[in-house]
């Protein structure tokens, strides 16, 4: 099967989005195709060192998964970027708005993206929203 | 000679059994094989198809007291 390019938008601040987000994500990065992941909103903040990982439910899954041995949806995406070579974007505007610099997130973050250039680098892909 | 590994992902949930696998497959040589122990179902469908999908090779697949046995070959 050809390789193809999936392009994920992350704006969730949820438990079982932010783990289908990575899901896709690791799975896809891992398998050969090109991963670009655009974090903001309230997906950003969780990907500031130091902030609790531990995201809210939206559901019931949610709650019956917190309670099982599913990877967690940071080292997933963490994974995407060691293993399948994953670029996660912070977005510019939400880095502003919450005053955050580029040394206060997760060291496998990429740069700040801006939404226009996320756009283009986007376009043509599969398109996943979160 | 070739070697086989075992992992045992027992009690973890999709994808962390394919992510064990995965992160394995880097250090091993061309020729191993790596047995991935696991007890989550959608495993042993996932596992042939990214076999299959990044180029390595299925050696088989067997499910035992709840447990697959997916063993795979580095074919590159």
């Amino acid at each position: 099967m050809a390789s193809s390019k999936i392009s994920i938008m992350v704006i969730s601040g949820t438990l079982e989005r932010l783990q289908m987000a990575a899901m896709v994500a690791s799975v896809g990065a891992v398998s050969g195709d090109e991963v670009i992941v655009f974090l903001s909103m309230n997906a950003l903040p969780y990907f500031i060192k130091g902030h609790a990982a531990n995201a809210p439910v939206e559901g019931e899954f949610g709650k019956t998964m917190e309670g099982k041995n599913v990877p967690l949806f940071k080292d997933l995406f963490h994974k995407a970027v060691e293993l399948g070579e994953a670029k996660i974007y912070p977005c510019s505007m939400a880095m502003d708005v919450l005053g955050a610099k580029p040394g206060d997130l997760e060291p496998y973050l990429a740069e700040s993206l801006g939404l226009t250039k996320f756009l283009s680098d986007a376009a043509g892909s599969q398109v996943w929203t979160f | 000679m070739a070697e086989k590994k075992v992992i045992d992902a027992r009690g973890t949930f999709c994808p962390g059994p394919l992510m064990e696998l995965i992160a394995n497959m880097k250090l091993i040589n061309v020729g191993d094989e790596l047995e991935v122990l696991s007890t989550d179902k959608g495993t042993a469908s996932d596992v042939p198809e990214w076999v299959n999908k990044v180029g390595h090779q299925m050696v088989s697949t067997t499910e035992e007291n709840g447990v697959w046995h997916i063993v795979v070959r580095k074919a590159k």
